[in-house]
């Protein structure tokens, strides 16, 4: 039972803060809870019986992924400014008609679940279990994904190059001399 | 840990659908495109969240390989989206995706 | 055995292939080494079937691949080799070789050398294509093919836009006919089920009786693709036009090969216009009329080579009257004899042309025997085999045709007095051509006498013209057993005694001029029959009026074309729609991750609520 009541108050913890990291107007903050949300999952990965899961949501997730983040939020610098900026952004009327889809596919995802009742396999699966099969039908997935980050290492690369002008010459929003100015210094 | 740990499969799949359902309630409001990133992540969390509770139904380990390549895909997600936020960031100077809409019809 | 004959027309294709994607590139010798070379390989090989042909002694045939098979409707590409075709191949690849070596010397200063070369062997690959298919649609191939090549070489100099126009007609006129053909086609097709011309022939006895309306219907319309593609009445103002030509082209397709491409459709199908009658008289008189009207024209012209264009109009004529009497041996038989002395006339003409500076008008030469001994010899023989003098090979040709006709159960005689009248002409006009341009005065000083390479074709053909007739062409397999022409003793003498006499009459008029022809001709009637003549019986101007007049009255009217309203109002109406659209393309990224959770939740909804989703 220990279990059963950890998994509910890891559940109520996920599901608060993401609803705090949504909802915050500062970017950091938000950046906080989201974290404490993977970490809240990350226990619930270990409830079910997945520890390797769960190691990997905190180091790679609430770890690597969110650093990115963390890095791009100091780079942007945006401060007191950005708070301003994201009232501006986030109006309360904006959530209206979202909530009302949200809402329409909730009511559809618990007229899923609710006609049956079945509980989980109390069987914990191990790293050695997870790697035997990872390598062994999935060895082409594992190929797949490691093309995939190569992509996205390729492509961040090209995308975060400086002087990155458009190639067009179409005008854009704010002048490209003001913005490399504004790098320079 | 090996007594039956006696989760009910519903709650967590419930979890999850509720996770996803505020990541895409971000992505629909949110107008800042970190926030957006960050709710596309919580959303593809939801669904690893998912696969790893139906995997421990059936007690194999095909959830967790799938929530490791969903892992993957976030991992270059964020790496991409982050390089597309910086360059947004210098084009527009704000970071308000609805100036990025040079595509309308 | 058969296993080459595939080869036959693949060189000269290959010859094309290789001219026509070096867009001129490679240097005049080695470009008429290629045109002439896969010409000559394919006469090699003809030869070689032709030996194969004689120790068998029975048709040789070989299938490529099926081209189609689709609802029982299978061609297959496969070739048939039989007397017939045999002569055919003779004829293209052996005066096609002839005439391939003259070019590579009449053409030499022009810049489209190689175009020329590869137009030339693609017109003979499609025509070998045509002779040697074993059907009905894989013979429309070649025949399309060659049509495609005629008006690719008529217009070959496309600079002067007259050129252009004349390949344009000879293109469209002729596809009236094929049009013909092609419904023919389609009408053989859909009673007797198959386009192979020997199961279709016996489809064709089985299932209809003599006489029988659609198959007088189909080989009307059979004939009529002949008669476009033979410049036969009333398809055949073309022809004079096409002769905007370079001259090699005119010999090649507008005299030897080409032109006689439906005299051999006919040939071909012999055996459904024995079970049809009317179509047989039909193209009897066809060919009696086109040749009497032709031969007319032909003597009021002063255009060398239209002169020699409404003659070969008229020997088809004369060809066309021999398969309307059933007498398929004589007219394959003068088609072959006829590519040689017309193909001769018409190089020594090119010869001619070449000396003086293209020049055509017969009344601005004179006096040319001395100077061009070559051209003059080449053109008297080939002038004496047009004629039928006795003994040159047109004489045994053109005397079994007429002596064929006389026989005919329906009209023999007046069949045969217009054939008669018709060789009388052509003796007058032919020796009016030869008395103005090689006796008489000197108007002109040629120059830059043709080289051996023109030449030698020239004396070749010299010698076919005047020997041909005894070559015994193998088509008795082919063709029922004629009734041997009973020589009526009279019949016999006036037919070949006729054309001396025209040849007298022009001695008289146009070298010794001892009969005055003047007061006639500057009659008034004298100058309307003329001028009617010249005009080929008004052929253009009534075509003129009659069609491409209120043709183009026509399309002026519909020139905002009355159909494209409906499609327009389709296409404004989706403009319409397109537009509104369009305005849900907010650019803005929000809104279509929004449009896309509507569609989810509407999906997930039907799914669950259709009965078809089940809870696990």
């Amino acid at each position: 039972m220990l279990e059963l009541g950890l998994f509910y108050i890891a559940a109520t913890v996920s599901l608060i803060s993401t609803v705090l990291a949504v909802t915050r107007y500062n970017a950091a903050h938000a950046l906080i809870y989201l974290i404490i949300s993977l970490l809240a999952s990350a226990i619930i990965f270990y409830l079910v019986g997945a520890p390797f899961a769960a190691v990997l949501e905190v180091v790679i997730y609430a770890g690597a992924i969110m650093v990115l983040f963390v890095f791009v939020i100091m780079l942007l610098n945006l401060g007191q400014s950005g708070d301003v900026a994201e009232h501006v952004l986030l109006r309360p009327r904006m959530w209206i008609i979202p909530s009302l889809l949200c809402v329409i596919l909730f009511v559809e995802i618990v007229y899923v679940l609710q006609s049956s009742e079945s509980l989980l396999n109390g069987m914990v699966v191990g790293p050695k279990e997870v790697g035997l099969e990872l390598f062994g039908p999935y060895v082409l997935a594992v190929e797949i994904a490691s093309m995939l980050l190569l992509a996205g290492l390729v492509g961040a690369y090209h995308l975060g190059r400086r002087y990155f002008t458009d190639v067009r010459d179409v005008p854009t929003a704010q002048p490209l001399a003001a913005v490399s100015g504004d790098d320079h210094e | 840990m090996n007594e039956a740990i006696v989760i009910p499969m519903e709650h967590g799949l419930l979890l999850a659908g509720i996770l996803f359902l505020i990541g895409l309630l971000g992505v629909l409001v949110r107008r800042n495109i970190i926030l957006i990133l960050m709710s596309l992540e919580i959303m593809l969390n939801a669904c690893g969240l998912a696969f790893i509770v139906a995997g421990a139904h059936w007690g194999v380990a095909d959830g967790q390989i799938m929530f490791m390549l969903i892992l993957s895909i976030a991992a270059a997600e964020v790496s991409v989206g982050l390089g597309l936020l910086l360059q947004a960031h210098r084009r527009f100077g704000s970071l308000d995706v609805d100036q990025a809409s040079r595509m309308q019809g | 055995m058969a296993d080459y004959i595939y080869l036959i027309p693949l060189l000269p294709l290959m010859g094309f292939l290789l001219l026509f994607t070096t867009l001129g590139n490679l240097p005049k010798a080695l470009v008429a080494l290629v045109g002439v070379g896969s010409v000559a390989s394919s006469a090699m090989l003809v030869l070689l079937t032709a030996l194969e042909f004689m120790t068998l002694r029975e048709p040789l045939s070989t299938t490529l691949y099926t081209w189609i098979n689709v609802g029982g409707f299978s061609p297959f590409v496969s070739f048939y080799v039989d007397g017939l075709t045999l002569t055919m191949l003779s004829v293209i690849t052996g005066v096609g070789l002839l005439i391939h070596i003259y070019s590579s010397l009449f053409m030499l200063d022009d810049k489209d050398y190689s175009r020329f070369f590869s137009y030339m062997n693609l017109f003979v690959f499609a025509m070998l294509v045509l002779v040697l298919a074993d059907n009905l649609l894989l013979l429309f191939v070649g025949w399309e093919g060659v049509g495609l090549c005629s008006y690719l070489l008529v217009g070959f100099w496309h600079e002067d836009s007259a050129n252009g126009a004349a390949a344009r007609k000879a293109f469209i006129v002729t596809r009236v006919g094929d049009t013909a053909m092609a419904i023919g086609m389609f009408l053989l097709f859909a009673h007797l089920g198959t386009l192979d011309f020997a199961p279709m022939t016996a489809a064709a006895i089985s299932q209809w009786p003599e006489g029988s309306p659609i198959l007088t219907i189909a080989c009307l319309l059979l004939l009529g693709g002949a008669v476009g593609k033979s410049a036969q009445l009333p398809l055949q103002t073309w022809l004079p036009d096409a002769m905007a030509g370079p001259t090699p082209v005119s010999a090649l397709i507008h005299a030897a090969t080409m032109v006689t491409a439906g005299v051999y459709l006919i040939a071909r199908t012999h055996d459904l216009f024995l079970l049809s009658p009317f179509a047989l008289n039909t193209v009897a008189v066809i060919g009696a009329a086109t040749l009497l009207m032709a031969a007319f024209t032909a003597i009021t012209q002063h255009d060398i080579k239209r002169i020699l264009a409404y003659s070969t109009i008229s020997q088809i004529g004369y060809m066309f009257l021999a398969l309307g009497v059933g007498a398929w041996a004589s007219s394959i038989f003068h088609l072959m004899t006829h590519a040689f002395f017309k193909a001769l006339l018409f190089l020594a003409a090119g010869a001619v042309i070449y000396s003086l500076h293209h020049e055509h008008n017969i009344f601005k030469m004179g006096g040319l025997r001395k100077k061009l001994p070559v051209a003059f010899w080449s053109f008297l023989i080939g002038s004496a085999a047009l004629a039928a003098l006795p003994f040159t090979s047109g004489f045994y040709s053109k005397d079994a045709i007429l002596l064929s006709a006389y026989e005919n159960a329906w009209q023999g005689p007046l069949l045969w007095g217009i054939g008669l009248l018709g060789a009388l002409l052509t003796s007058i006009y032919s020796f009016r051509l030869v008395f103005i341009v090689f006796f008489g005065e000197v108007k002109t000083e040629p120059s830059q006498p043709a080289g051996w390479l023109m030449a030698a074709p020239l004396l070749v053909l010299c010698l076919l013209a005047l020997v041909g007739g005894f070559i015994v062409i193998p088509v008795m397999d082919v063709f029922p057993a004629a009734t041997g022409p009973a020589h009526d003793g009279l019949i016999a003498i006036i037919t070949p005694a006729v054309p001396i006499v025209g040849v007298v009459i022009a001695y008289l008029i146009f070298l010794s001029h001892s009969i005055d022809i003047s007061p006639w001709t500057d009659s008034k009637i004298g100058k309307a029959l003329n001028r009617f003549w010249f005009s080929h019986w008004a052929m253009d101007w009534l075509y003129d009026t009659f069609i491409v007049k209120p043709y183009a009255w026509m399309a002026h009217v519909n020139r905002m074309d009355i159909v494209d309203w409906f499609y327009n109002f389709t296409a404004d109406v989706v403009r319409f729609l397109h537009d509104q659209t369009t305005q849900s393309q907010t650019g803005q990224l929000r809104t279509y991750a929004g449009v896309m959770v509507l569609g989810l939740a509407a999906i997930t909804a039907i799914a669950l609520f259709s009965g078809g989703g089940t809870a696990p």
